[in-house]
């Protein structure tokens, strides 16, 4: 008899306990969504409704605020620059980052730790205000605003930490399978190609993720270098947005939610991968 | 003779490999030496130079731009208000993370989805948060209406002493910025404590329990010590990220910036691009550099003090 009240007992404070910590959670989480919901509510109102009705469902739905954004407001032309600048940097990065991690893990050479620590250096000092000198430097070389200065100091940003996660995968991955290939006659190049990259899949699939996001998420230097509103990625074009001295809100949530429904898109798909990648950069980065 | 022509045969094909191998380095070399030690080297340089950018001629000046931060009140100014974000991120955001993550760390339903939702707002662009927020707290007034989601909100439930000019106050805009940095930023820190509590050995726990040992003791003798890595690890990532926020700041109350929200990159920013004056922005970069260093560094020797004790 006192077992069993004892055990109610037990039941009942886990039970209101379990009900609190939901609340809790349930909270974070939905203040989390909310703002995103609001603006996509938001991008489908037009100028009039959008100061007066405050539902969150819209009585009147208005598709063509995305159409405008696209069109008139240019949205199109910064989101198709956006995918150029992070599929060249994410491909440069890839490339040239596995090409030196495997160097740094397999090949022999002088000086090889001398280079790696720099990189490694590079990667812990933080150097605020690095775009002055960048900037600089850019125009000494006639490369502000063009799109290929802006992919190289991009392919710059991502290089230190892809090639220590590269490398330091390498390091585990045993090397059983490349020796075969040397045997066998294949050259650096080629083991790198056809053994190593294929092998390192999941190290380049988390340098993937975690550099995409980066490019697709940089503004300053887009602000800086690129000054023509046909360059222009998506978070600069956001801000030309902003900027003016009337800002057309439905318009500008319509631009909001086309910067960031891919990102949203593709996460809620691989979160799984996305989540592990990101914070393996986050701990190492 | 044929020995002789064996061995220098042999070499050549052994430098050949080793030149080989440096190409494999070389682009990422090449990149780095160019877009990283460059502008490292010219940081320092020209932070010893009055230089408006456009001319020829670069004044070497000495020290006197570093002379002229310390006596520079907006520039300190700008430090503290981005150590008042961090103060807030410090707290407030990292508590969050870690009651949160605490929660996580157990048999509990829709754990995933906790996960998953929580990590959204630190995958989002600086520029998209700020403008969201910055809809969602705008003061102004149309029709006798609020524009702005919150102000609404409070109108609705009679709360009109709260409704506020929350974004063009001076005495409300900092701490606005920095709950909408932590907002951003909390999940992140989650993710990582998280990743943290499930290295702990459950043995471990299990064992205290046998023992009798409490809830709260178990927390403060085995949960804390076992992850003061893990958080002395998020507070210096924690700190170098809010001190150096300047895009969250720029989306939220626009390009017309006023002191009372100036950060230490918005200053930098300012120095080159406002008033021209590349030096000093170098100048301000290195100081702020060197304070983003010494502070972590501090924060590692105290931390490994207290372990010692």
């Amino acid at each position: 008899m006192k077992l069993s009240l004892y055990l109610n007992r037990y039941k009942a404070t886990k039970v209101l306990g379990s009900i609190f910590l939901h609340t809790f959670l349930m909270a974070v989480a939905i203040t989390c969504l909310f703002p995103l919901i609001w603006m996509f509510r938001s991008a489908l109102m037009t100028n009039q409704t959008i100061f007066v009705d405050k539902g969150i469902v819209p009585s009147s739905i208005h598709f063509e605020n995305f159409y405008l954004a696209w069109t008139k407001g240019g949205f199109g032309m910064y989101f198709f620059n956006s995918v150029v600048y992070t599929v060249c940097v994410v491909f440069g990065i890839v490339i040239i980052s596995s090409l030196a991690a495997y160097a740094f893990s397999r090949l022999k050479f002088p000086g090889k730790n001398l280079f790696f620590y720099m990189f490694l250096i590079a990667m812990m000092i933080p150097l605020p205000g690095s775009f002055v000198p960048l900037y600089v430097l850019m125009n000494k070389l006639h490369l502000v605003n063009t799109r290929i200065g802006y992919i190289l100091c991009m392919i710059n940003v991502g290089l230190s930490l892809s090639i220590y996660i590269l490398k330091t995968f390498f390091d585990k991955m045993p090397s059983a399978l490349e020796d075969a290939a040397r045997m066998d006659g294949c050259s650096k190049l080629g083991i790198w190609l056809h053994v190593a990259l294929p092998l390192a899949r999941p190290a380049i699939a988390a340098i993937v993720i975690f550099n995409t996001l980066t490019v697709w998420n940089e503004y300053i230097l887009a602000t800086l270098l690129l000054n023509d509103k046909s360059l222009m990625p998506l978070q600069r074009g956001l801000m030309v947005f902003q900027g003016t001295h009337s800002v057309d809100y439905p318009l500008l949530m319509a631009g909001l939610t086309i910067t960031v429904a891919p990102v949203v898109l593709v996460y809620l798909f691989m979160q799984k991968h996305i989540i592990k990648g990101l914070s393996a950069g986050a701990i190492v980065g | 003779m044929i020995k002789n022509k064996v061995i220098s045969r042999f070499s050549f094909l052994e430098f050949k490999g080793v030149f080989e191998n440096y190409l494999f380095i070389l682009p990422a070399v090449v990149i780095f030496a160019l877009f990283y030690i460059y502008p490292f080297y010219e940081i320092f340089n020209l932070s010893l130079h009055e230089w408006n950018g456009i001319s020829s001629v670069r004044q070497f000046i000495g020290i006197d731009n570093f002379k002229e931060i310390m006596q520079d009140k907006v520039w300190w100014s700008s430090m503290w208000n981005a150590g008042y974000i961090t103060i807030i991120a410090l707290t407030f955001q990292n508590m969050l993370a870690f009651s949160l993550a605490l929660s996580c760390d157990r048999d509990i339903r829709m754990r995933k989805f906790y996960r998953v939702i929580f990590y959204l707002p630190p995958i989002l662009s600086e520029v998209v948060v700020g403008l969201v927020w910055q809809w969602i707290l705008n003061s102004g007034v149309q029709g006798g209406e609020p524009i702005g989601l919150l102000n609404y909100f409070l109108t609705k439930v009679h709360l009109y002493h709260l409704v506020h000019n929350w974004l063009s106050d001076p005495k409300t805009v900092l701490t606005c910025i920095a709950l909408v940095h932590s907002w951003k930023g909390f999940g992140w820190g989650f993710i990582i404590l998280l990743a943290g509590l499930q290295t702990i050995d459950r043995q471990l726990y299990e064992a205290a329990q046998v023992d009798g040992a409490g809830v709260f003791s178990i927390f403060k003798n085995i949960t804390i010590p076992m992850m003061m890595p893990v958080f002395i690890l998020v507070m210096i990532l924690t700190i170098l990220g809010s001190m150096q926020v300047f895009i969250l700041v720029l989306s939220m109350v626009g390009q017309g910036l006023v002191y009372h929200t100036e950060v230490p990159v918005t200053r930098i920013l300012v120095s080159m691009m406002g008033t021209g004056r590349f030096g000093y922005a170098c100048a301000q970069g290195v100081v702020f550099g060197l304070i983003l260093i010494i502070g972590s560094f501090m924060i590692k020797k105290i931390s490994a003090k207290v372990k010692q004790e």
